[in-house]
């Protein structure tokens, strides 16, 4: 099991990159940019096999950020291919993230009829 | 007969300078705890104003502003011969169905933060040219209504950068007609559209300088006086990053900026109020113009006022595809 | 505009840039990381803790994943209805964006906004104003990459 002093400072360490890239360059980084950013490095650093080890070594603190969701996307599509070839391509992503991706839909949603923004 | 009213290249100088015989402004609760909170007419105690959305606030908070300008001076909406009003919404939301209740013919503005000014100037053209005999100027904005058009939306988690600016949640509205007791508008100048290819969406302060010392510049120009003329030169919404560069810009103007210039953006809050660079939209400068400066006017603290609102007048739309912001300040001398 | 005054019209821009640059306040770099940090670290300590203790419960690697994931998701989605996530954020800047939850507080924050626009058009498109364009890029390169793994080992 890891550590948690490992997960803090991984997640710690992949916050304070995005930080940097908001606060150092010139163009308008909203959060979405933040986001669409490290799941899409998140996703190549795993095909490049570079990401796996970084879990091994600060557990949660790869998996929570975002780019940890593109790891999942990835391996999960890779694991798909070696079963099921090439339909597995299109599969494996959503098969490996759909807990995650239905929880954010239906959990969004509620919390969206229940509560209000503030006034 | 030629335009025998007009200076220069840019303004105008009114023959029968129309009066500003009344005006009222109704501010957030926010607006309301800052340091020229007693001089409103109104602070509304939320930001709902027990309407069920915050568009529906802000139209309500126009045509209360309008209503009470008319009714401080026993006038009733009736009286009101046109209204010119503007917002920040798209298709100037606000304006157009305040306008429905308040059911007065009707021209709706946009010029962003600096709708004000160019309310006034209208106004004060159509009085002097003698096509009518009393009309009500307004403007107003809402900071959530405007923040999720322009901005994100409230419950994001998003870190600000220190020149954003606030939108005020605001309203003025000032009657103006040709006879009456009451400070006077005496000259306007029409400002150009600036762009110096500023894209910091989070920076309009930058942007809209360069339009205001544009103004400003032309204004002294156009009429041949001294900035000192002026017991107060007042740019909108520029707020303290935009305020502290037209002051460089004044300067290699050969303008003295101090020590009678201030905005409208930096006085509004107090800087403990988690405002960043200072605040904007269109109810800032009608707010700050229709609640303290009005009074001091009226007390004889203030003789002689250049008001010169500015206005960022990109949409998001636009900065997607790339494109910088366009600035504009119109300015509009009001004399006692 | 002919080419001299384009020309001008650069060197304006330029000239003006510099000024900008001088006097437009830089954020607090030092301080905002510090946050990001804190916050982010803390976030992914909380996601250890449940990860450890769902281990320890015997669940498989994956399983245990995964429930932390919607946990987490949970607690965002809550916490920003509850309008405590956006104060957060205020201070945490991208220790609050990169988690998971940050994915979380945009889905539900722009979805809420859009309440009174009905629950069909307003807040079910809403909703995937930046899990859209997030997923979309998640989808596109976990294909790309499957597609590349097919051709190589065929």
């Amino acid at each position: 099991m890891t550590p948690l002093y490992m997960a803090f400072l991984g997640g710690g360490l992949l916050c304070l990159i995005g930080q940097l890239i908001m606060d150092l360059t010139k163009a308008n980084i909203t959060p979405g940019h933040i986001l669409v950013g490290y799941i899409s490095t998140g996703a190549i650093l795993s095909g490049l096999g570079v990401y796996q080890p970084l879990v091994e070594a600060v557990g949660a603190g790869a998996t929570i950020p975002l780019s940890g969701f593109g790891h999942l996307l990835v391996q999960g599509t890779l694991k798909a291919v070696e079963r099921d070839g090439l339909l597995g391509a299109f599969s494996g992503g959503v098969e490996a993230a759909a807990a995650g991706i239905t929880c954010a839909i239906v959990f969004g949603y509620v919390a969206a009829v229940l509560f209000n923004p503030k006034d | 007969m030629p335009a025998y009213k007009k200076r220069g290249s840019q303004t105008v100088v009114f023959e029968d300078p129309p009066v500003i015989t009344s005006w009222a402004s109704i501010v957030g609760p926010k607006e309301g705890q800052g340091p020229w909170g007693g001089d409103f007419d109104q602070v509304l105690p939320d930001y709902l104003l027990g309407e069920k959305t915050w568009e529906k606030a802000e139209r309500k908070m126009l045509q209360q502003a309008v209503s009470l300008a008319l009714s401080k001076r026993d006038l009733q909406v009736d009286d009101a011969e046109v209204i010119l009003a503007g917002d920040l919404l798209n298709q100037t939301v606000s304006a157009n169905y305040a306008a429905r209740e308040l059911a007065r013919p009707f021209l709706g503005l946009y010029g962003a933060c600096s709708t004000m000014a160019e309310a006034l100037l209208l106004g004060a053209m159509l009085v002097d040219g003698k096509f009518f005999n009393r009309l009500v100027s307004a403007t107003s904005s809402h900071h959530y209504a405007a923040s999720r058009q322009y901005r994100f939306p409230t419950e994001q988690g998003t870190q600000s950068t220190p020149s954003t600016q606030w939108t005020a949640t605001a309203a003025g509205a000032v009657v103006l007609e040709w006879e009456g007791v009451g400070p006077r508008v005496t000259a306007a100048t029409i400002g150009k559209v600036v762009d110096l290819g500023q894209t910091d969406i989070a920076d309009m302060g930058s942007a809209m300088a360069p339009a205001a010392a544009h103004t400003l510049k032309t204004h002294l120009e156009d009429l041949e006086l001294l900035p000192d003329y002026y017991d107060l030169i007042l740019t909108g919404d520029l707020a303290r990053v935009g305020m502290a560069i037209a002051e460089q810009l004044f300067i290699r103007d050969g303008l003295v900026p101090r020590p009678n210039y201030s905005d409208c953006g930096v006085l509004l809050y107090d800087e403990k109020q988690d405002v960043d660079a200072g605040g904007c939209g269109c109810g800032c400068a009608a707010a700050m113009l229709c609640g303290p400066l009005l009074k001091k006017m009226l007390a004889g603290e203030i003789n002689k006022l250049l008001l010169v609102a500015t206005g960022a007048l990109m949409s998001p739309t636009m900065s997607f595809q790339g494109e910088s912001i366009p600035g504009i300040a119109h300015a509009v001398a009001i004399e006692n | 505009m002919n080419v001299d005054a384009k020309k001008m019209h650069q060197i304006e821009i330029q000239e003006y840039q510099n000024l900008v640059d001088g006097i437009k306040p830089k954020p607090d770099v030092l301080k905002n990381c510090i946050w990001a940090f804190l916050v982010g670290g803390a976030i992914c300590a909380l996601g250890q803790l449940m990860l450890n203790y769902l281990l320890s419960l015997g669940m498989s690697r994956i399983d245990a994943s995964s429930t932390v994931s919607c946990i987490m998701i949970f607690l965002a989605a809550f916490f920003t209805g509850i309008g405590i996530y956006d104060e957060l954020g205020k201070r945490a800047g991208a220790g609050s964006i990169v988690p998971i939850t940050g994915f979380a507080n945009a889905i539900v924050a722009s979805a809420m906004e859009y309440k009174r626009e009905g629950y069909i058009f307003g807040v079910g498109a809403r909703i995937f104003s930046v899990a859209g364009p997030t997923l979309v890029f998640g989808f596109a390169v976990a294909v790309l990459i499957g597609l590349i793994k097919v051709f190589l080992s065929s």
